[in-house]
């Protein structure tokens, strides 16, 4: 079923103008609207509906897993 | 990205349920809510109440859009479809039951409903048929109100207007939290909203009101991370905001989305489905985009409608007060093919989820 609510992560692959063309894995790719961000060739975009509504950045995922270890290393 | 980051690391999960089971052991009845519906859907389809101990409970509030709309609304749709104007709508949208039928029963008694994965193909259809009148079934929270604002800038084809059901979270987070009889230790606050609005609303919620708040991302780790860390800041007692999702989420959120909101939309108070009005909480058309609306283009009748049918939990279920298999109706009379209350339709729904995916605890 087609849904709203979900928001996945893409790659852009190229863009012109405010369409981009976006990969989404597993040999799915779109076209999404990507003027609610500033987004390059090669950045991460979270698209929901068909528009990019975040991009997702290789260092604050980093940072995510940081937090992750961060924890797990914490004494009790 | 997520395979090469180990986002859904075996190792890391069982590192972070050991710490959750010590951490929890010597604490009475933890509740968490959530208020989104991809949460439950990792919850759920990750099994991960299964890994949780008894005295953790994580509980779904109201984090399903189409599951909140009171049944008016699709009534309005309904009725604008057999004025033969065609209703573009997204697909979890058009099963869910107005008072008397669905968008779907409408489509079977011949009014013109059609399924559109995006206001972007939305567009492209009413430009494609400009003898046509088409409109568009605007519902969502924050995430999908951006791109109903970016387009009403571009300027869309004469043909085409909107029914505006956008809604936000925060507010309806607050009436949670005012609710007397109902009460929670710990809000996991919705990871996509949040990267419109940010992390600035949710501050109240640790100063004002007392309760620990996690921004969480998606991941199964995601949330057991942000219920870790909601259990750490009951320990200590020290209750603050945390942003657990850092790789989408920031303070700010994203403002080019938020001043597109600002030009296009007031504020108003808005009716929930199950939760009655709702302050400062819908988003309604300003002036200059009033050429847009379809109430103000066509005639629409606007009637009290019945949101709930007899039997049906739904209200209950969307405060997290009851868990689906504890309605009566639930799998029952009520299931996936045949819908009875709004939270079995949409994927997003957690009665829905609860079927697909589990019926205990």
């Amino acid at each position: 079923m087609i849904t709203m609510c979900l928001a996945i992560p893409a790659k852009i692959t190229s863009f012109e103008g405010e369409t981009a063309k976006v990969d989404f894995g597993e040999g799915v790719s779109r076209e999404v609207n990507i003027s609610l961000v500033n987004a390059n060739i090669g950045d991460y975009i979270l698209v929901h509906a068909g528009y990019a509504i975040q991009v997702l950045s290789e260092k604050d995922a980093l940072e995510t897993l940081k937090l992750w270890n961060e924890i797990l290393d914490m004494a009790e | 990205m997520v395979q090469n980051l180990k986002f859904r690391d075996s190792n890391l999960t069982k590192q972070i349920v050991k710490k959750i089971l010590k951490l929890a052991k010597p604490m009475d009845l933890v509740k968490i809510c959530h208020v989104c519906g991809t949460h439950e859907w990792t919850i759920t389809h990750y099994g991960l109440r299964s890994l949780l101990p008894a005295n953790v409970e994580v509980i779904a509030g109201p984090g399903c859009p189409v599951c909140i709309i009171p049944a008016a609304e699709i009534d309005e749709a309904i009725q604008l479809a057999l004025q033969g104007v065609v209703i573009l709508s997204f697909g979890d949208l058009v099963r869910v039951p107005g008072s008397s039928l669905s968008l779907q029963g409408a489509k079977a008694k011949g009014a013109d409903i059609r399924v559109v994965y995006s206001l972007i193909d939305a567009v492209k259809t009413a430009k494609k048929h400009p003898d046509q009148e088409f409109a568009f079934f605007a519902a969502g929270f924050e995430t999908t109100a951006p791109s109903t604002a970016l387009e009403l800038l571009n300027i869309p084809p004469k043909n085409m207007s909107f029914l505006i059901s956008h809604r936000l979270v925060p507010p309806a987070m607050i009436l949670l939290a005012e609710l007397e009889d109902l009460t929670f230790d710990g809000i996991i606050a919705p990871g996509h909203v949040s990267t419109t609005i940010g992390l600035k609303p949710y501050g109240v919620f640790p100063t004002h009101y007392g309760i620990p708040t996690v921004v969480a991302g998606f991941e199964p780790l995601d949330v057991l991370f942000s219920i870790f860390m909601i259990l750490r800041q009951l320990k200590t007692g020290v209750f603050q905001l945390e942003n657990e999702y850092i790789r989408a989420v920031n303070w700010d959120g994203n403002l080019k989305a938020q001043a597109l909101l600002k030009q296009v939309f007031h504020v108003a108070d808005g009716k929930w489905r199950g939760l009655g009005t709702i302050r400062s909480s819908k988003l309604i058309l300003k002036n200059r985009f009033s050429q847009f609306s379809a109430y103000k283009k066509f005639d629409i009748p606007l009637k009290k409608g019945v949101d709930l049918q007899p039997g049906c939990k739904c209200h209950l279920v969307i405060i997290g007060k009851i868990k689906p298999s504890d309605c009566p109706l639930f799998m029952k009379t009520c299931s996936p093919a045949n819908p009875v209350g709004a939270c079995m339709v949409s994927n997003e729904g957690t009665c829905r989820i609860w079927s697909k995916m589990s019926f205990s605890k």
